[in-house]
């Protein structure tokens, strides 16, 4: 394809600002940092125990996720039944679920007062503890164990079925058809769903914030909101965000050599037909796999319904203060995110750059919390930071969902300027009018789709709010975690049924909104 | 006047050059192989391809370096001709003005511009409710509504059947007439040009050729176009 006349048009400048912030965001205030940072006392024994135990957890995490995501996405590839395509559907669902919900359904489960403590205690054991290093582990294996189990599961589905046909008409059994076809495929998918899993972890901050702490479970994210809040030694604070980056950056160049899958595609619910695996035994082991997976991810959420709805209808009235901060701050990061990615977007199609791929990679590794470090760093001389908590973290929430976003409007906006480019162009169809005539109609759906990714993200985001909020504001998940530091469950409960219930609305009106009378 | 002067185009591996004039109002079909470059001459008219040396002229006025809407063209492709979120009027309407707004004379002129291509009270439906040849015909409404004096058809009824094609094609002559349009039409079919045409431009082999009267090239046909119709 021939390149077409090269014009600055106004979607060139807007994207070239929009590029610019995210850019500002990453290093600027990497800069800030480092600019702050005291390298003098280096790095102590505590600082030293919290990368290793970053490390570790993530290592562990991701380990267990694709280890046990192995049988399950073969036993979903391989076994038709009612209400698979609801499960599938149900396995995206931690990726917009927010995590201090997901933290307390855990917590109803395998906490101390949980049910599964209370089963074993009426075998006379003792209740068990959620907190502390396995605890940390364990839900990251509930937010991971899904999304492993759909990239696996779609490697499944990328073996062209006749390959099977043909395996069947061999004779082949269940161990060939894993020699042959089954590990070559695994061998490719499983670095990289580990990779992702592993920097997830790295840069997952709520977790370690709820179900870690003391010296012997804190991450590096931790220590960096535990200088902030605790100690305010912000110098402390930027070394180790230097780390964080440091951590992050080292694991993003390995991530670059392998192809990062994913992971919220669709077509997975195309069964395939297997003769290999008809034996009355593996029936019954897929069958079991697939009812402990689900139960594993539906009765920590059933625990929140359950629990919630009693306390729903007394919630105090700072809880929905908080609700109304987060819609508002949900909203914001929704527009800004659309604005930041269709403006790059438009930049990357006009001019056909590898910018995208290059964004989603850098802040799938950037820690939101060395973000928000280095804009409280630079605002901190300037103004009060938490008159600016809400602002900031539409700012950082609106960079994280980014990637996402441009990953669904760039193959979009390619699309559509290939089969309608050449005829707005002879139109004269530019500037607003491309936009409001071609773009913005065109792109509905994955509008409405990254809208609703965005907001559902933004709602349930505990991370740079913790550190910029002042005592009576903030957002929704933080008023959620200061309940449970103030061991009120029921109302924690409560609100997190609330918090549920609003991001999932929220990805669901925008989501929906861009496929209604949407035209062919 | 169309003036093709020492026209270069260069591809990747790949060059077509063009140097010859089209009389104004004349009716041309551009002949061929496929992939000889009859697409190619017509989006370097368009200003859709740039053009790597010699000059395109419309009587006294360069084109060489100007975008596709500042070029007194319309062009018609081979698809995707309408945009499918918006109403045939609507498709119509952004041939007079890209931002929609229309005033009521505007409006009007729509109106008859659908109703001149025998479309009349098609203008609310959109183009998912519209036949192959009625989506063509609203784009030549658009096409007539906008009064450009070249009118390029990059084969855009190759998917219509031998008798709307031929439909279509009178449409086209039809309009090209009232309008005193130069038309210039990409076709692979020798019938299209002996039809309408009264001059063909042959390409092949990364030469588009002078343009010759009909009767005579067909009379006494090159050896590329010999190969070309076997």
């Amino acid at each position: 394809m021939a390149r077409r006349v090269l014009q600055i048009s106004p979607a060139t400048w807007a994207g070239g600002i929009a590029l610019a912030l995210v850019l500002a965001l990453s290093f600027g205030s990497l800069a800030a940092v480092a600019l702050r940072a005291e390298g003098d006392t280096g790095l102590g024994p505590a600082d030293w125990a919290a990368i290793r135990f970053t490390l570790v957890q993530a290592l562990l995490s991701a380990a267990i996720s694709v280890a046990l995501a192995v049988p399950v996405g073969r036993a979903l590839a391989r076994r038709r039944f009612a209400g698979r395509q609801v499960l599938i559907t149900l396995l995206g669902a931690p990726f917009i679920l927010p995590v201090i919900v997901a933290v307390l359904g855990l917590i109803a489960v395998f906490g101390r007062g949980g049910i599964l403590s209370q089963a074993l205690g009426l075998m006379g054991f003792e209740p068990i503890s959620i907190y502390g290093f396995h605890g940390v582990v364990l839900a990251h294996v509930f937010f991971n164990l899904p999304l492993a189990t759909r990239l696996i599961l779609q490697g499944w589905l990328d073996i062209p079925s006749e390959r099977f046909r043909l395996a069947a008409s061999l004779g082949f059994g269940t161990r060939d058809v894993a020699r042959v076809l089954e590990r070559p495929m695994l061998r490719q998918v499983l670095p990289g769903a580990f990779l992702v899993i592993f920097l997830l972890c790295l840069t997952s901050f709520a977790v370690a914030l709820t179900l870690g702490g003391g010296p012997r479970a804190t991450t590096v994210e931790l220590a960096i909101y535990q200088s902030f809040r605790f100690d305010f030694d912000l110098g402390r604070a930027a070394l180790l965000a230097l780390v964080q980056f440091a951590l992050g950056a080292a694991a993003a160049l390995v991530a670059l050599r392998v192809a990062l899958p994913t992971g919220i595609g669709a077509g997975l619910d195309r069964p395939m037909t297997r003769w290999d695996a008809a034996s009355g035994w593996l029936r019954v082991q897929d069958a079991a796999l697939i009812a402990l997976a689900t139960l594993f991810l539906v009765v920590p959420l059933a625990m929140i319904a359950i629990n919630g709805a009693a306390a729903l209808p007394s919630l105090p009235a700072s809880v929905g203060w908080a609700a109304l901060r987060s819609l508002a701050v949900a909203l914001g990061s929704a527009a800004l995110t659309l604005l930041l990615a269709l403006s790059i977007a438009a930049l990357v199609v006009r001019r056909g750059s590898k910018l995208a791929e290059a964004i989603g990679t850098l802040t799938i590794a950037a820690s939101p919390l060395v973000i928000g470090t280095g804009l409280f760093v630079i605002l901190f001389p300037l103004i009060r930071p938490e008159r600016v908590a809400l602002e900031v973290t539409v700012l950082v929430n609106a960079a994280m969902s980014l990637p996402f976003a441009l990953r669904a409007l760039v193959p979009a906006l390619t699309a559509v300027e290939a089969d309608f480019g050449r005829l707005a162009d002879e139109l004269g169809l530019t500037g607003t009018s491309r936009l409001r005539r071609l773009w913005l109609p065109r792109l509905r759906r994955p509008l409405g789709f990254s809208a609703g990714l965005a907001a559902a993200l933004s709602m349930g985001d505990l991370g740079v709010i913790a550190v910029f909020a002042s005592p009576d504001g903030g957002t929704l998940p933080l008023q959620i975690y200061r309940l449970m530091a103030a061991y009120r469950m029921g109302d924690a409960a409560g609100a997190a049924l609330l918090l549920l219930a609003l991001s999932l609305a929220l990805f669901w009106v925008f989501d929906r909104g861009g496929r209604l009378d949407a035209d062919a | 006047m169309l003036t093709l002067e020492k026209m270069l185009v260069a591809l990747e591996d790949w060059t077509l050059s063009a140097d010859f004039t089209v009389p104004t109002g004349a009716k041309v079909a551009v002949l061929g192989p496929s992939g000889a470059g009859k697409s190619t001459l017509l989006a370097a008219i368009a200003g859709f391809l740039p053009v790597a040396s010699g000059r395109v002229m419309w009587n006294a006025a360069e084109l060489t370096a100007a975008p596709p809407a500042a070029r007194p063209v319309s062009m018609i492709f081979q698809d995707n001709n309408l945009f499918p979120h918006l109403t045939a009027a609507q498709n119509v309407g952004l041939g007079l003005r890209p931002d929609l707004r229309l005033d009521a004379d505007q409006h009007k002129a729509v109106d008859k511009a659908l109703a001149r291509v025998g479309l009349a009270g098609f203008g609310p439906r959109k183009p998912g409710r519209l036949s192959g040849g009625q989506a063509a015909r609203v784009a030549l409404a658009r096409a007539l509504l906008r009064n450009q004096p070249l009118m390029l058809l990059d084969e855009p009824f190759g998917a219509l059947g031998p008798a709307l094609r031929t439909e279509m094609l009178d449409l086209v002559a039809d309009l090209a007439d009232e309008t005193g349009a130069t038309l210039m039409m990409v076709s692979h079919e020798p019938d299209d040009a002996k039809s309408i045409a009264d001059l063909v431009i042959l390409v092949a082999e990364g030469i588009a050729y002078p343009p010759v009267p009909t009767a005579e090239i067909f009379a006494n046909p090159p050896k590329a176009l010999s190969d070309y119709l076997g």
